[in-house]
């Protein structure tokens, strides 16, 4: 078990570290640098582009710096933007520790602020939960727990109710979950609630009132309801047709004692599995939810970042969901064996 | 005597042999024919084909036209509560005018076409792709095996969405990104990752099939490798193939409409006498600043997503259950 995690987690450095080169050169294959570039910011003069680029790292070799390794000096082979970045370097002058100590990077159009500082520091005299990443947080989570807190019970509902009016209701709720993509659905409610019938605004100004809430964590959490319920409902279907439940029902235990003890707790296998990524898939892909409600988390952040060309922005963001996707992954394959121990770690 | 065996035999057989056999596609047709759901999605999916190729025909206005002071119409038909402007719809434009004036109904017909064509083109390039990578890798195995897995590994840790976006983001500006109004860039973007699914589950098929003893008989006859995975894997394993693809594609059609509407999808045309004119995504991302002046703006190419999307999916689904009955009401 734990020589499995490990191998996992060491696995993890390669797949970053190649993550991390198709980003960079992705980021650096966009013509010109993120100073000259830009036409709607005024042009720099050559000192100040020189200057820039000392204080930003980017005067040094994209990859590997080959004329300092003919001189002899193995250190400035590998001093070069995409180690600076990721392990550390010399930036003007002094030693900086890169992404694996926290470190993102400036960012290129917020001056004097570092990507960490944007995403993870919370406004002036308020808790984590208020940064940019503590709001995509917790709107992940919010619709989570709207996920599984409507849709585990729909699926369980659904599967003892079989082909009764309850089951082909919430089957039909479960299939436009799967099939309407989410950011329509939020159209949709955006259009009906906020339009037509302006029961809340179009995009909220204030987050601190918790009715705002509702909506974007219905729209980013529905797909993942269909998804449970879905399941739910097939791992339920099995479970009732299991022996062990004709056994717990003829040594007379109640209804309501078959369904929780002998029915839902291993009909949740499946379902419990699905967590993990769902959470990951929730925060990481919430930039479009984000962005439909104006909501003030990371991921708005990285789509207003593109629009603004910040490229350490851009590239912190991707590095730190591809981040997120792993470890889900692999917290997936641990709660497995911990759940079902017929499977087996390979 | 002889004849009355036979006229007492005939009964039997024809008890027996009550159908004429039916080939396993044949089979599959029948029962996707039945299924009405996925009738319905193949309906809808032709007829957003129909309205794709014959675009030019069915709109009613140019797409690009300007009516000046004819601008944030709603539709002639939409109720007086849901329209905030006070304006007064104009029965000629049947979802009413954007934010210059431009006929919806006919911006929505033309943008049919790229939606239609992302269904077709990417899914070509993927399925071509993923069929002869997964093939080669499970049948020859060692280092090729290797390294499609270790490239699977890594494609998976990448959010894929996320991964459309920084492509787009980076190559829209070099001459890559210019080429077809950014349609190529596009396709190329959305087969980087496409591929890779699909390359996955031909590897596990063709592991599985070319233990078969009709592999081996093939391969004692002197088949060599390339007879045999296109002669005896390739046909085997074509259901899955099938059945992968087709849920593929609505997820090629959300990520076109996704990259659109963050202002990274194609550039808009300049003439309707362009092959691509407007997209969906682009439709929303305009619709979404005039979302309380029109909001018809924003719900037509929605909805049509949607519909379009619903329809491939349920063509999939029945698919499914049509190829592979075992997998019938799961997932």
């Amino acid at each position: 078990m734990a020589r499995f995690l490990i191998r996992r987690l060491l696995w993890l450095i390669p797949v970053m570290f190649v993550v991390a080169a198709i980003t960079f050169i992705l980021m650096h294959a966009a013509p010109g640098g993120p100073f000259d570039k830009d036409p709607q910011q005024r042009q720099v003069d050559a000192i100040t582009q020189k200057r820039l680029n000392a204080q930003f790292g980017l005067d040094k070799e994209m990859w590997l710096d080959f004329p300092a390794l003919m001189q002899g000096n193995v250190v400035g082979f590998f001093d070069t933007q995409f180690f600076t970045y990721m392990i550390g370097g010399t930036v003007n002058g002094e030693w900086r520790c890169g992404f694996i100590c926290g470190n993102m990077g400036p960012s290129f159009r917020q001056r004097g602020m570092t990507v960490q500082q944007i995403v993870l520091d919370p406004p002036e005299g308020k808790s984590p939960w208020d940064s940019k990443a503590g709001y995509s947080l917790r709107l992940g989570l919010l619709a989570l727990i709207f996920a599984v807190v409507v849709g585990i019970p729909m699926g369980v509902i659904s599967a003892l109710r079989q082909n009764t009016a309850v089951d082909y209701a919430s089957l039909f709720i479960a299939t436009s979950g799967v099939t309407v993509p989410s950011f329509v659905m939020g159209i949709f409610l955006i259009i009906i609630f906020a339009v037509w019938f302006h029961l809340i605004p179009v995009v909220p100004r204030d987050w601190s009132d918790p009715t705002v809430w509702i909506l974007p964590a219905v729209v980013l959490g529905f797909g993942l309801l269909a998804q449970t319920a879905r399941l739910t409902r097939a791992s339920m279907l099995e479970v009732m047709r299991q022996d062990y439940i004709r056994t717990a029902r003829a040594k007379g235990l109640s209804n309501r004692m078959v369904i929780v003890r002998h029915m839902l707790k291993n009909a949740m296998i499946p379902v419990v599995t699905i967590m993990g990524p769902a959470l990951a898939a929730l925060v990481t892909g919430s930039f479009i939810i984000e962005t439909m409600f104006g909501f003030p988390g990371w991921g708005r952040q990285f789509v207003l970042a593109i629009s603004q060309r910040d490229y350490s922005m851009i590239l912190a963001t991707t590095l730190v969901f591809a981040l997120l996707i792993q470890i889900a992954n692999i917290t997936v394959d641990l709660v497995y064996t911990f759940l079902d121990p017929r499977m087996k770690v390979s | 005597m002889a004849t009355a065996t036979v006229a007492g035999r005939r009964p039997i057989e024809n008890t027996l042999n009550t159908k004429a056999p039916t080939s396993l596609w044949v089979d599959a047709w029948r029962r996707l024919v039945r299924n009405k759901a996925a009738m319905l999605g193949l309906v809808i999916v032709l007829l957003f084909f129909f309205v794709a190729i014959f675009g030019p025909w069915l709109a009613p206005h140019d797409p690009l036209q300007i009516n000046s002071g004819q601008d944030f119409l709603p539709p002639a038909w939409a109720p007086a509560w849901s329209i905030n402007t006070g304006k007064v719809g104009d029965p000629q434009f049947f979802m009413g005018t954007d934010t210059i004036g431009r006929d919806v109904w006919s911006r929505l017909i033309y943008g049919a076409r790229v939606s239609m064509v992302v269904a077709i083109v990417p899914t070509i390039i993927i399925t071509v792709v993923g069929v002869i990578t997964g093939l080669v890798a499970g049948f020859f195995g060692g280092t090729v095996d290797n390294l499609l897995m270790r490239v699977t590994d890594i494609v998976y840790s990448f959010p894929d969405l996320l991964f459309f976006v920084v492509i787009m983001f980076a190559l829209r500006g070099t001459f890559i990104g210019e080429l077809g109004n950014g349609v190529f860039l596009l396709f190329v973007a959305l087969a980087l990752v496409g591929w890779v699914g699909i390359a996955r589950v031909v590897r596990g098929q063709t592991l599985s099939i070319k233990e078969k003893e009709f592999v081996e008989a093939s391969r004692s006859i002197g088949g060599d490798s390339r007879r045999i995975m296109s002669k005896h894997i390739l046909p085997n394993i074509l259901s899955p193939i099938i059945i992968i693809v087709a849920f593929s594609v609505p997820r090629l059609i959300i990520a076109e409409a996704i990259l659109g509407y963050l202002g990274l999808g194609l550039r808009p045309g300049t003439s309707s006498s362009e092959f691509f004119v407007t997209s969906w995504g682009s439709m929303m991302l305009e619709g979404q600043t005039a979302i309380n002046a029109q909001p018809f703006m924003l719900l037509a190419p929605a909805i049509a997503v949607a519909l379009v999307v619903m329809g491939f999916t349920f063509l999939g689904d029945g698919l499914r259950d049509a190829l592979d009955p075992r997998m019938r009401g799961t997932g």
